[in-house]
């Protein structure tokens, strides 16, 4: 019988299992749960009874030939693509597996440096070397914005040789760039065109959102299908168009992902694929309902700044996910953080992050109206609590890097120790960057400025959660010898 | 044949009232609401299975929660209810003529709907000119609101479910600035017997300490609410609800209550002590 989007594979042999009652003589040696009650009590029996292993009436990720195959399959008919696969290691092992499908050592890709950590490590494990293409920058919102046609043409000419493009589309705060020209632009020069559309799921299955990776012709695209599409944290889609070969990029990905994937996180990405391409447009519909209550709601406070699609200019905003609800708060006299330390400390409200002058807050149908007030009255109430002048903000966000050595070489080079003050004007051999959006600030390879020092103590003292060094206290950098 | 209305005062205790029979059952797009009649406590209203009052013993719960306030207050003009759709605040609060508006919050019309239906006992006073009514959610309206009321009475069901934002830091920062400079807030500030419940007083009264400079409790005796020993916040900008307090004035406006007078006021705000421990754990 042929298979429907009403279909779900991966969830429908699991419950057929869990009804057989096997009597399990294999992994995971919880058994079911019931050899660790504490666990079971905390997760719930339902949960811990189909954490099983691969076996033949489940299929095997790695090679997968029965319901996995159909769960892929319906998945790749439920974005658009040629062919889909089910990544349980995050978004991050999506992005990995496209670069390293498409390039080997020494081979270029072009992409905005505004990435994921995860490209950047990408780079580091397979040696491709980065052709950055500064993003515009909004010097108001002090915020990156997408790749601009003209950029990434210029990088183009310079680069005949670049192997890749990777676009990242849309940007954390919900910039698009003009996908479908870059995507033609790289066609016409024999480029793959890979995008990291981790903050895009939602664009395949609502309406009126900006154009999909897989409807503007790009080739792979990474989807965190855990952050709008509602399955579990570490849950993705690897989404792959015509011209990839989808055995191949099995071995690319097996390469470094687990043997032992969780069917709690596959079963997830399958009920979730069913219940957006059921319900996806009556879901996303509700979603750009709140947040553009919340926006104007916020906008009618005075001071924030919730901005929208009056930003879009036709190249680098070419467009703007409406669904996304980022906030400007330096009129209040706040850096982001701030605003962000605030309503969790003062109101218990957990927003998704702030940077130096913005604040993103994450909406989804499982927001409710209720819930938006309190965000929108703590907003206010901080406002006017500890609302100050905005005199003395540093408004700068994106610093362009200078890039002197390849990631991977920067990596694996010998390397010292030194202050953040000594460290200027050597090159830089380990990452710098706020967690989240997790973009950095720094990495392995570049050139450390007094402003990039300044920019980092500034986060600091503004209460950003720094990461990346191997100094867990970023007070010290590896630096090239 | 019996007929029982149960609730869980805990997971370990249940209260029941015999049902004599049911007058309304409807479903709002906020929660489920009930009418009873019964023979001991008369008719009464629930909301998604918790009890919200009786004819029987209403009188204590709207007495309290009104005349406190008033009582201090030396020229309340302006007041602002939140939720309180049974009409039992808005019944105390027309019998004092100097009052010129009074503006009612209530989310959900269909407990207004209900009560004027079949809790006449309260839903009595929803004509009087001076009232004024809002269907919308207390938090979005007040935060509208600045220096416009000398008293606001918040009549919220329990901190979860709908009323759940009328518990939260930013809503009590809200009625701050919502009120004059000489202004009050009390409000339903749930029991301090049970674990459960007495956990979520001691949440809402640090919100209130860190919200006003004068911030007390004073109780009363409920007997269909858990415990039966229930709590009220006073939360004022400059009077002190017994020091600041006129019992004389108050008496002379000859308004006839059945729980309130003005030696229970003072009575009210001695706690015991294991409540008062509760409040300075958080304050």
């Amino acid at each position: 019988m042929a298979l429907s989007q009403c279909d779900a594979p991966i969830y429908e042999a699991l419950r057929k299992f869990k009804r057989m009652r096997v009597v399990p003589f294999d992994v995971p040696g919880h058994k079911r749960g019931r050899g660790n009650m504490e666990l079971t009590e905390f997760l719930g029996e339902d949960c811990l009874s189909v954490d099983v292993n691969s076996m033949k009436p489940l299929d095997n990720l790695c090679h997968p030939v029965s319901v996995i195959k159909d769960a892929e399959m319906l998945a790749a008919q439920a974005f658009g693509a040629a062919n889909a696969f089910f990544m349980v290691g995050g978004t991050t092992s999506a992005v990995q597996s496209m670069i390293m499908y498409a390039c080997k050592g020494g081979d270029k890709i072009i992409m905005p440096r505004n990435v994921h950590r995860s490209a950047i490590n990408a780079l580091i494990l397979c040696d491709a070397i980065p052709v950055y293409v500064n993003p515009e920058v909004n010097h108001q919102l002090g915020i990156a914005l997408g790749m601009s046609v003209s950029q990434v043409e210029k990088a183009i000419e310079e680069n005949p040789d670049a192997k890749a493009i990777l676009v990242n589309n849309p940007t954390y705060y919900g910039i698009c760039s003009d996908l479908k020209r870059i995507t033609e632009l790289a066609h016409a020069h024999g480029m793959l065109v890979l995008v990291d559309e981790a903050h895009g799921t939602h664009f395949y299955f609502g309406e009126n959102f900006p154009i999909t990776a897989m409807a503007a012709g790009a080739d792979i695209a990474s989807v965190s299908m855990h952050k709008s599409g509602g399955s579990l944290t570490q849950s993705s889609f690897l989404l792959m168009g015509e011209r990839i070969n989808s055995d191949y990029m099995r071995q690319v990905i097996n390469l470094t992902q687990t043997t032992s994937a969780s069917y709690l996180l596959l079963s997830s990405l399958d009920i979730s694929r069913k219940r957006l391409a059921l319900g996806g447009r009556e879901i996303f519909e509700k979603t750009v309902e709140m947040a553009e209550y919340a926006r104007s709601e916020i906008n009618a406070i005075g001071g924030y700044y919730a901005y929208s699609k009056e930003l879009v200019n036709g190249d680098s905003i070419y467009d703007f996910d409406v669904s996304k609800l980022s906030v400007y708060t330096l009129p209040i006299g706040l850096a982001g953080i701030e605003v962000y330390d605030l309503l969790r400390d003062e109101y218990d409200i957990q927003i998704e992050f702030g940077d130096i002058g913005n604040i993103l807050a994450y909406i989804s149908v499982g927001d409710r109206k209720r819930d938006i007030e309190r965000l929108i009255s703590a907003l206010a109430e901080i406002k006017r609590r500890f609302g100050k002048t905005e005199t003395g903000m540093l408004t700068q966000e994106y610093i362009n890097p200078i890039v002197a050595e390849s990631p991977r070489k920067a990596f694996y080079a010998d390397k010292m120790s030194l202050s953040l003050e000594d460290a200027v004007g050597h090159v830089c051999s380990e990452f710098v960057m706020c967690y989240p959006p997790g973009i950095p600030i720094l990495a392995p390879g570049e050139l450390i400025t007094a402003e990039i020092i300044e920019y980092i103590r500034y986060a600091k003292e503004k209460g950003c959660s720094m990461t990346g060094t191997e100094d867990i206290n970023i007070e010290r950098l590896n630096v090239l010898i | 044949m019996e007929l029982w209305f149960t609730e869980r005062h805990t997971p370990n205790v249940k209260f029941s009232i015999k049902v004599d029979r049911q007058l309304y059952s409807g479903q709002s797009e906020f929660q489920r609401i009930d009418v009873f009649d019964s023979k001991e406590f008369g008719r009464f209203l629930t909301l998604d299975g918790y009890m919200m009052l009786t004819e029987k013993d209403e009188f204590i719960y709207h007495e309290m929660i009104t005349h406190v306030p008033m009582a201090v207050h030396p020229n309340p003009k302006n007041i602002l209810v939140i939720g309180a759709g049974d009409g039992g605040v808005v019944r105390e609060l027309t019998r004092y003529p100097q009052v010129e508006c009074i503006d009612l919050v209530e989310i959900d019309e269909l407990v207004v709907e209900v009560s004027k239906q079949y809790l006449p006992t309260t839903a009595c006073r929803f004509d009087d000119p001076r009232v004024h009514l809002f269907y919308e959610d207390g938090v979005k309206f007040i935060r509208r609101c600045e220096d416009m009321y000398d008293i606001i009475i918040v009549d919220s069901t329990d901190p979860f479910g709908p009323g759940e934002g009328l518990f939260t830091k930013e809503f009590y920062g809200s009625c701050y600035k919502a009120l004059h400079d000489d202004g009050i807030m009390v409000n339903q500030h749930e029991s301090p017997f049970y674990d459960e419940d007495a956990a979520a007083m001691q949440r809402s009264h640090k919100r209130i300490v860190e919200s006003f400079p004068i911030s007390k409790v004073y109780q009363a005796h409920i007997p269909t609410y858990p415990s039966g020993h229930w709590l009220f916040g006073f939360a004022s900008k400059k009077y002190h609800p017994t020091n600041d307090y006129n019992g004389t004035k108050w008496n002379m406006l000859g308004l006839q209550t059945r729980y309130y007078n003005t030696r229970l006021h003072i009575g009210a705000f001695a706690l015991p002590s294991y409540v008062e421990e509760l409040l300075r754990d958080v304050e």
